[in-house]
């Protein structure tokens, strides 16, 4: 189990040095720093002194040395647009974004398992015929075309639901939530569907796919010449070891729902990362960009290491094997 | 014969497929009494499964029972309503299918699923259940039940899970077992052990058993009466001493034929030339004739109806109303 | 299904390719499902329109000069207040809503498809490289494709985009941006060519007929490419055409982002981005229109894909 967790984290190290590379190369060779510090027509002199002073006459390896140890230390630079620490605009724009992805994640979720199960268990009725219908097009259909179409029904046409911005929100220490007022949870509503709305029509095929596998094993056939209810049939049995993989990708998606939250942030001029990510290519940001692109790896790779962990518990298999072989 | 446990009066399993009604299982007979253990043999595809999976309810759509009755004791139980049915399986009937590695449900430990079967048709606690769950453990042979019964299937062995499956049949001590080819997954040395072990615990409990292989050393170690079918037919049905011994139905001759034994050593084994029909393609008249060695014009268009001939029933015009041999 | 129809290996006089496509279980399959010949015809309507917009739009939207302000904001004809020519109205600047969407709906297309090619020739290229020399090459490749694959190809595209946007400065002319929004879709979505030309190479590679041709000393690069390739073709088709909605959805949501096309030559992605404006002022035709013919079309498209895709059965990595 420990090996096990140590190849996993080796694995996770690499990918975050590779990403880390990457977001090096931006930020040094994107573009020359200097131009974003000071005028066009500055002297070559005084830009000397100023690229001397950045160290960007450094050995290229030196400066890759300094840039990973900022940025261990929560330094990502300064922002070129915002003349502001990019530590800071992210983690002021962090909690919008993280309640957003856990809405729509939630949603996704609940309603995606509810539909999925559905479909499975009533396969030929016209609502799960529905249901696969909506799927096609929920996968098919752009978030942002979604986002503009329930903004038109929701905030447009029926005036019920805000159409921009988190509504009002409550600091708790360091931390902006929505959560505690009425406004704040509407406006939650239509970008967390927008957002959740991709991963729900997966989640919901993969469940209705996996739990149709599941109903065809001998286990499942056994468990009727038990003569066990079928409640306890479909939502003990089959239920259960229809969640085992689907946990997997829908942990996975996790972190995509995050990444995607920047198309729904800039549809809702949701204040999160995203829309502050966008604004930054937009206005070739660079450290902005590439802290965000940190930021999202390392947010992938913490989200993959604890689907792993996951995993083993809810599967006794793995639980053993992994135990054994490591 | 003592108190009849299983009664199947002209038994008829059809499906239906969009090439029309295919016709599996046609006009089955068979009795099993207390403590008795019938073997069903045939070649796969001969309908041996489909009676078993009729008799404890569980053909699964599109077959139907459509024609015939079943009785268990004195009740009739093909025409009850699934919610009934379902307390007949694992309550009166129980199963013990081929593949004891897919059986069991994987994420649940092997006490929970024998607690669970007993606590769906008896009142007891909890805790007697599971002193009960040990044992039934004791029962089929698993060594330290006490500390195995908190273990995962993947934890035990091939022939383990089998008699942990036999414990899940033998659960709720009911009055029939159906037992769905047992021994053909196993390793051959562990196949004997299995077979002794539920024989010995139907003598203790009296349980009736339908024995469903294709492997007549199986059947010849532990079978009472055996029905050999055909096309979905019966064949011969008698005491297992004649029906291996002396065989009366053509098909049953060469099915034993192709029994190896120590003492035919120099002669080759025989085998029936050609292969079952497909259920699309039942020839008319008696489904064995163009295979026959023994066929004659009436077997071409006349099907023969069950005579009884010594102890057995033979299905065969070999046979007619005298009993005699032509 | 007929036994007849699924023997189409059965020695015949050969027939010509016309002839032997119109046996194929494939075409029998597509003349059965009527979601793939309605999403087929869609596919086709929407190219057709697409190809042939600069000779059946009303006006050229790219021309400023044909722009009139006084024809700005006009409902759709069937309005009452609709004006002749504009069938499907007018946005703010007096541009005819339908040569926009026609237009756009070319650009897009046009945008998607050499992203789809650029896409296709990255990967299946470094598939081969990586499958045939293996070894560390093929490790370096791969890994970069599993961390790829780990961000999601908007994400990546919006960095190529502003990376590219600070090496070359924002000036970039708008076939410049063009190119450089085909090179972000290629760089999208390379990763799963790749590693289905890459498995089907390792399996080649292990095939007698290789191991002896490279004994006998053919060269064994075109070796591969010739035995590899037309093996790969089915999964490549269907990838092509999944990956065609995708690259589709992608460039529409760089342009709705404001990172891609410009007003001035909008594609579908930059009319909904601007028609967007005026959803609360009433004006709902201006992104209405762009926003179904984006969905028809990349709803066909992927329809078209899944149905190939499970009358093919490929094994996709």
């Amino acid at each position: 189990m420990l090996a096990f967790l140590i190849r996993r984290l080796a694995q996770a190290a690499v990918v975050l040095a590779v990403v880390g590379l990457i977001a090096f190369a931006m930020f040094r060779f994107a573009g020359d720093p200097v131009n974003q510090i000071v005028g066009p027509d500055t002297p070559v002199s005084e830009r000397a002194e100023i690229r001397k002073s950045l160290g960007l006459d450094d050995p290229v390896l030196l400066q890759f040395g300094r840039y990973a140890g900022n940025v261990l230390r929560g330094d990502f630079g300064i922002s070129y647009q915002f003349r502001q620490p990019v530590t800071t605009l992210l983690a002021e724009r962090m909690p919008a974004t993280l309640e957003l992805a856990f809405c729509a994640t939630l949603f996704a979720l609940s309603v995606g398992i509810l539909m999925g199960v559905y479909c499975a268990l009533r396969r030929e009725t016209f609502l799960a015929k529905l249901f696969q219908a909506i799927s096609l097009v929920g996968v098919s259909l752009p978030t942002f075309l979604i986002g503009i179409l329930l903004i038109f029904l929701f905030s447009v046409t029926l005036g019920w639901l805000p159409s921009y911005g988190r509504g009002d929100t409550v600091r708790i220490g360091g931390w902006t939530t929505g959560f505690l007022t009425v406004s704040g949870l509407k406006a939650l509503i239509l970008p967390s569907i927008t957002l959740g709305l991709f991963q729900m029509t997966l989640i919901m095929r993969l469940v209705r796919a996996e739990m149709l596998e599941v109903l065809r094993t001998d286990y499942i056939r056994f468990a009727r010449a038990r003569g066990l209810t079928t409640r306890a049939i479909h939502f003990g049995h089959a239920l259960k070891n229809t969640l085992v993989p689907v946990i997997t990708i829908a942990g996975l998606q996790l972190g995509s729902v995050i990444a995607f939250s920047i198309i729904t942030e800039t549809v809702f001029q949701w204040p999160g990362m995203g829309l502050l990510f966008v604004q930054a290519v937009q206005n070739v940001d660079i450290p902005i960009m590439s802290a965000y692109l940190l930021l999202v790896a390392a947010i992938f790779v913490t989200i993959n290491l604890v689907v792993d962990l996951l995993y083993t518990v809810v599967d006794p298999r793995l639980r053993t094997s992994v135990g054994r072989t490591a | 014969m003592t108190e009849t446990v299983l009664s199947v009066r002209d038994l008829r399993v059809a499906f239906e497929t969009r090439r029309g009604t295919l016709t599996a299982i046609d006009g089955v007979s068979l009795e099993i009494g207390r403590g008795e253990i019938l073997g069903v043999v045939g070649e796969s595809g001969a309908g041996k499964s489909v009676t078993g999976s009729a008799v404890i309810g569980l053909i699964d759509p599109p077959g139907r029972i459509a024609g015939g009755e079943i009785r268990l004791g004195s009740e009739r139980i093909d025409d009850l309503p699934p919610e009934k049915m379902r307390r007949i399986r694992g309550r009166r009937i129980g199963m013990i299918f081929q593949d004891p590695l897919t059986s069991l449900d994987p994420l649940y430990r092997v006490g929970e699923q024998i607690v669970e079967t007993i606590r769906t048709h008896t009142d007891l606690s909890a805790k007697t259940a599971r002193a009960r769950a040990i044992d039934l453990l004791t029962e089929v042979g698993i060594p330290a039940p006490e500390r195995r019964i908190d273990g995962y299937p993947h934890e035990f062995s091939g022939g383990m899970r089998q008699r942990v499956v036999i414990a899940l049949a033998l659960a709720a001590e009911p009055e029939l077992i159906i037992a769905d080819e047992p021994t053909t997954a196993l390793d051959v040395s562990v196949q004997a052990q299995v077979i002794t072990l539920l024989k010995r615990l139907c003598r203790e409990h009296g349980t009736a058993v339908m024995l469903v292989t294709h492997d007549m050393g199986v059947i010849a170690e532990a079978a009472d009466r055996v029905a050999v079918m055909y096309s979905g037919r019966i064949a011969e049905i008698g005491p297992v001493a004649e029906v291996v011994r002396a065989p009366r139905h053509p098909y049953a001759r060469g099915l034993m034929g192709a029994i190896p034994t120590l003492s035919d050593t120099a002669e080759r084994l025989t085998q029936i030339p050609g292969s079952m029909p497909r259920l699309t393609a039942i020839p008319p008249g008696c489904a064995f004739h163009p295979r026959c060695p023994n066929v004659f014009g009436r077997c071409r268009v006349e099907r023969p109806e069950p005579i009884l001939v010594g102890g057995t029933r033979v299905a065969c015009h070999l046979y007619d109303a005298r009993g005699e041999a032509a | 299904m007929d036994d007849a129809a699924e023997a189409p290996d059965a020695p015949r006089a050969t027939p010509s390719r016309l002839a032997r496509f119109l046996g194929s279980d494939l075409w029998l399959n597509f003349r059965r499902s009527k979601l793939a010949i309605g999403a087929f015809a869609v596919t086709l309507l929407m190219f057709g329109l697409a190809f042939a917009a600069p000779w059946i739009s009303p006006q050229n939207p790219y021309d400023p000069a044909q722009l009139e302000l006084l024809n700005s904001n006009l409902p759709p004809l069937w309005n009452p207040d609709g004006q002749s020519p504009f069938l499907l109205g007018t946005d703010d600047q007096g541009r005819d809503v339908l040569s926009a969407v026609l237009y756009g709906l070319r650009l897009s297309l046009i945008v998607g498809m050499l992203g789809v090619v650029v896409s296709g020739f990255l990967g299946i290229g470094l598939g081969l490289v990586a499958g045939y020399f293996g070894g560390a090459l093929d490790t370096v490749i791969m890994r970069v494709a599993d961390v790829q694959l780990t961000f999601p190809a908007i994400l990546i595209a919006l960095v190529v985009d502003g990376v590219a946007k600070a090496s070359f400065g924002s000036a970039l002319d708008t076939n410049a941006t063009i190119l450089l929004i085909v090179v972000s879709i290629g760089l999208s979505f390379w990763v799963q060519y790749a590693r289905t030309v890459r498995s089907s190479v390792m399996v080649e590679r292990s095939k007698d007929y290789v191991q002896a041709a490279r004994l006998i000393g053919l060269s064994s690069p075109v070796i591969m490419v010739r035995h590899v390739l037309p093996n790969v073709t089915g999964p490549v088709f269907v990838i092509a055409t999944i990956n065609l909605a995708l690259a589709i959805i992608t460039e529409a949501t760089l342009s709705f982002l404001g990172t891609g096309l410009p007003e001035t030559m909008p594609s579908l992605g930059t009319l909904i981005r601007t028609g967007n404006r005026f959803l609360f002022s009433g004006e709902w035709w201006v992104v209405a229109f762009p926003g179904i013919a984006l969905a028809g079309l990349v709803l066909a498209i992927n329809l078209l894909g899944d149905w190939l895709r499970d009358a093919l059965n490929p094994k996709l990595q």
